[in-house]
């Protein structure tokens, strides 16, 4: 079961159900094409719009770009061809939006089509990838949540952030 | 909750008092060192009793018991000194420099562990200041008897003593801190100090010590300890910065304003964007005071270093310092702390004579040890001087033949200056014995890397006898450098102008005259010399544009480890002081990116690596490289400048090739008709054996068949007793030619290119064709 957090309608139930389920989280959901995902709001820093990015030529395909953060650089990542999904012809230009990443180890921002809600999940809905999830993406994706209607995608941040083909400790 | 509170609380207070303590031992032990010499005013006294005191009292607050105790027997010394009770000896001041290291000691546990429990027992340290106090031990002679089981004890204490903090320089380097370790002697490392007139109780207190230092071996491998991680700040300065923030508020403010208003004209943003200017500059540079520390931070523990090792070592040193107050960026300071005090070992160690000799030489006994620091042409100098013995070259020249880092030809060419800074090369240490100071094969070399990894270089200057100079020359600072903004497909790139050599700059017309093609690798000749050339935008795979439609090009002459070439790009704009600022991990493993920096108009531009893209370039020679870590020695014979006679030939789409003619057996020409093939190995029957032939096109990648002819030109080599075919395309002419070689880009079985009769010509690297066929070995006897 989810509910988006706003529609909470008693916050003390929500404590209860906290201390039964311990692993109840936070995850900042985005889509990317068809695909819903979601990473856990306490590695995502802000979201912002996407600004215009310097391009690093001979760098991974997956990297769109350089960003000037206030004053920091941050490396913007192409989550579209991380994932190896097809480039969306313009439909959604100039609204793309960046998510920024910031874990104890590597930041970044990720690129992606557009930002939804913050929404808590728990443990029950939660499921490992299923065995036939292409290898170059198992890295990245954590599980699934099974929510009402669809599947939602978790990611692992760290990995999606430091592109790394194994997932960090 | 509350106990949390408490903890939390509890840590702030200990990590204060980590840091005060430190701060009052480093000024402690200067103190302490000007009234061993002698010269103790009330003044100094009551500053050096004032930090054990407040030690003492700190330490009994926060419940450390242990670090109270010892620290109040030695505030009852001084306090008694203080009082013009006792007079000082250098017996005392160097129980009370115990004091301090013990302290130190002490202090680093409770970094570590929380707590002084682990912190060692100093009772033998309390008893001699104890002993002190009370007037019993004036003066101390030697004791034999005793000292021979202490020796025995010595040599028990833990090897890993000697690792110990202060001594373990470069911890970084494992193979240095292994030989640390591994030192059969190593025991002795703090048994050696003043051996000949220590006290028993003394020698406890040095193995006390030893003991002490056991668990500090962690917390030499953190990276920052608590009392470099804050910085003190002046308070006018940090006033003035305030000041500055307010007006920037008021200057945002007014933007803000502005913006507001329906008409604005220019006059008004001008007005503003000066306040700003203003106001941010100073800013700037008042942020960068902040950060600024006076090098004297670092040199003020190098009086107690050289004391403690002339003592030890027995030689008389007096150290001079000047220009303590020059300031530098903190991160700099940090970096160079460990090298400067490696060359100061160094030049104690095995700069400076023993006294005997000294005098022998005619010099005075005590020896001189002078440092300075002083600002010069935007860089900070710093210069290590001793009157030492100095470097002889031929020593260190042989040494260095000894260990095979250099070859008896290259020793023969080197110069004298040259000979001497062979001690940086990797490996190299002459000390002829061992000692527990320095020289364990690791030291110059590090000291090097280190520096030049922080942009600064090394120069070392010595007159055999007289003494060494060794000069270290750094940058300000590490985050703002000097660069050059360039266009190349319509992107920025921020070139570091130390790279930088010099910028040419060709017009439209004369493009295609001016840069000319050795094979496919572009070069240009700059003063006689080729230079080779990158096309930055080729390079990065930029998109071409408009190419032809420009009406210049430039090129930035770069050096890279020594070894200049070209990198052409569209547009050079403007000198600027960018902020350097690092990229992101993903990209680490790029390393034609130095970083990124940010523009006046907030767009980000990329900052080259000059040494990077070279070597991805593929424009630095492995000739050239070795070359230059072996100090320019001459690569080979054919550089030597001696006429050497070559035989010119062309291939079909490469026009101008050459091979030594001495090597060479004949020249042969064979019909296509008696060429043999067989498994893909052509031969032909020569002088009643076979011949395999090869063909250079195959090796070097261009057409097989030279057309229009239909004869195979044959170069035949003879190693042993088998022959082998270089089929070429046309033997043109042979020349006599005095070689100079140059290394254009790395290809395969070519050794160089150098001008022969005006025209750039690839010498073909012959052995390596004779050594691919499998007659490597036999080429040598041919």
């Amino acid at each position: 079961m989810w509910r988006p957090y706003s529609q909470e309608p008693d916050s003390r139930s929500l404590l209860e159900l906290r201390s039964v389920m311990e692993k109840q989280i936070q995850l900042c959901t985005f889509r990317l094409g068809k695909l819903l995902l979601g990473i856990d709001v306490l590695s995502v820093q802000e979201v912002i719009k996407c600004p215009a990015l310097t391009p690093v030529p001979l760098a991974p395909s997956e990297i769109e770009g350089l960003l000037n953060l206030r004053g920091q650089i941050l490396t913007a990542i192409d989550l579209r061809r991380q994932f190896s999904l097809p480039e969306d012809a313009g439909a959604n230009d100039g609204a793309k939006m960046l998510i920024i990443v910031r874990t104890r180890k590597v930041e970044a921002a990720l690129i992606v089509d557009s930002v939804g809600d913050v929404i808590d999940v728990s443990d029950e809905t939660f499921e490992q990838a299923a065995v036939n999830v292409p290898a170059s993406v198992r890295p990245y994706i954590v599980g699934v949540h099974k929510l009402e209607k669809r599947l939602l995608h978790v990611l692992d941040a760290e990995a999606t952030a430091s592109i790394s083909s194994s997932p960090t400790l | 909750m509350s106990d949390e509170n408490f903890d939390d609380f509890q840590a702030e207070l200990v990590k204060d008092f980590l840091l005060e303590s430190s701060e009052g031992l480093e000024s402690f032990d200067q103190d302490l060192l000007v009234i061993e010499k002698g010269e103790c005013d009330t003044n100094l006294l009551n500053q050096v009793f004032r930090v054990v005191h407040t030690i003492k009292g700190t330490a009994g607050c926060l419940g450390f018991g242990r670090i109270e105790s010892i620290a109040h027997t030695g505030e009852n010394v001084l306090s008694l000194m203080r009082d013009g009770e006792l007079e000082s000896t250098p017996e005392i001041a160097d129980s009370l420099l115990k004091l301090s290291d013990a302290l130190r000691a002490m202090l680093e546990v409770i970094e570590t562990s929380g707590s002084d429990e682990t912190a060692g027992d100093y009772s033998d340290l309390k008893s001699i200041l104890d002993a002190i106090k009370d007037g019993q031990i004036v003066t101390s002679g030697p004791e034999p008897k005793v000292e021979e089981t202490l020796d025995e004890a010595d040599s028990q204490t833990p090897p890993a003593a000697g690792a110990n903090v202060g001594w373990g320089f470069f911890e970084d380097e494992p193979a240095h801190a292994e030989s640390e370790i591994c030192a059969p002697d190593e025991s002795s490392a703090w048994g050696l100090f003043e051996e000949e007139d220590t006290t028993v109780s003394e020698k406890l207190v040095q193995k006390a010590i030893a003991v002490a230092a056991l668990p500090k071996e962690p917390a030499a491998a953190k990276a920052e300890s608590i009392s470099s991680a804050s910085v003190r700040v002046d308070v006018a300065l940090l006033d003035g910065l305030m000041n500055m923030v307010g007006e920037l508020v008021l200057s945002r403010n007014q933007l803000l304003q502005l913006s507001y208003q329906r008409s604005i004209t220019p006059s008004d943003v001008s007005t503003l964007s000066q306040r700003f200017n203003q106001v941010t500059t100073e800013l700037q540079q008042g942020i960068m005071k902040t950060r600024m520390q006076q090098i004297g931070t670092v040199w003020g523990k190098y009086p107690r270093i050289v004391r403690d090792l002339a003592s030890d070592l027995g030689k008389r040193v007096e150290l001079e310092t000047f220009g303590a107050d020059t300031e530098l960026d903190r991160t700099i300071i940090e970096a160079i702390k460990d090298p400067l005090t490696h060359i100061i070992r160094n030049a104690v160690d095995h700069g400076i004579e023993s006294p005997a000799v000294r005098e022998a030489a005619g010099k005075s006994e005590s020896a001189q040890l002078l440092m300075r620091a002083f600002h010069e042409a935007g860089q900070v100098n710093i210069e290590i001087i001793d009157d030492g013995a100095g470097i002889d070259g031929n020593k260190i020249c042989g040494k260095a033949l000894e260990k095979g880092l250099i070859d008896v030809e290259e020793a023969g060419r080197l110069s004298d200056r040259e000979k001497i800074n062979l001690i940086f090369l990797p490996g190299f240490s002459t000390a002829e014995k061992l000692s527990n100071v320095s020289g364990r094969g690791v030291g110059m070399d590090v000291v090097k890397t280190n520096i030049e990894k922080i942009g600064g270089s090394v120069d070392i200057h010595s007159v055999c006898g007289e003494g060494t100079t060794l000069r270290i020359k750094i940058p300000l600072t590490l985050a703002i450098v000097a660069a050059l903004v360039v266009k190349s497909g319509n992107q920025r790139f921020a070139i570091p102008q130390v790279n930088l050599v010099e910028l040419v700059r060709i017009n439209a017309d004369d493009i295609e005259e001016a840069i000319e093609m050795v094979y496919d690798a572009p070069v240009f000749r700059l003063r006689g010399k080729l230079l080779p050339l990158v096309f930055l935008d080729q390079f990065l795979g930029l998109p071409l544009g408009n190419r032809e439609k420009r009406s210049s090009v430039s090129i930035a002459v770069l050096r890279a480890d020594s070894q200049d070439y070209g990198l052409v790009v569209d547009v050079v704009s403007d000198t600027e002081e960018i902020v350097v600022k690092p990229l992101g991990k993903q990209l680490s493993n790029l390393p034609i990116y130095a970083g990124a920096t940010i523009m006046g108009d907030g767009s980000v531009a990329i900052i080259l690596d000059a040494v990077g893209v070279a070597s991805r370039a593929g424009v630095l020679g492995v000739a050239q490289k070795v070359n230059d870590s072996r100090l320019n020695a001459v690569e080979d014979i054919l550089d030597a400048g001696e006429k050497v006679p070559l035989i010119l030939f062309s291939l079909a789409g490469w026009e101008n090739l050459a091979v030594p003619l001495e090597a060479a057996e004949r020249l042969e020409e064979f019909d296509p008709s008696v060429i043999e093939s067989s498994g893909g190995v052509e031969s032909v029957h020569y002088r009643g054996s076979i011949m395999q032939l090869l063909r250079l096109g195959d090796l070097l990648g261009v057409k097989t068949r030279y057309e229009g002819s239909n004869r195979e030109q044959v170069i035949v080599y003879k190693c042993g007793e088998r022959y082998l075919g270089i089929v070429v395309g046309e033997n043109r002419d042979i020349v006599e030619q005095s070689l100079k070689l140059e290394n254009i880009g790395s290809r395969p079985y070519i050794k160089g290119s150098a001008i022969i009769n005006g025209r750039i010509t690839d010498l073909v690297d012959v052995e390596a064709i004779l050594a691919r066929a499998g007659l490597k070995e036999l080429a040598g006897t041919a």
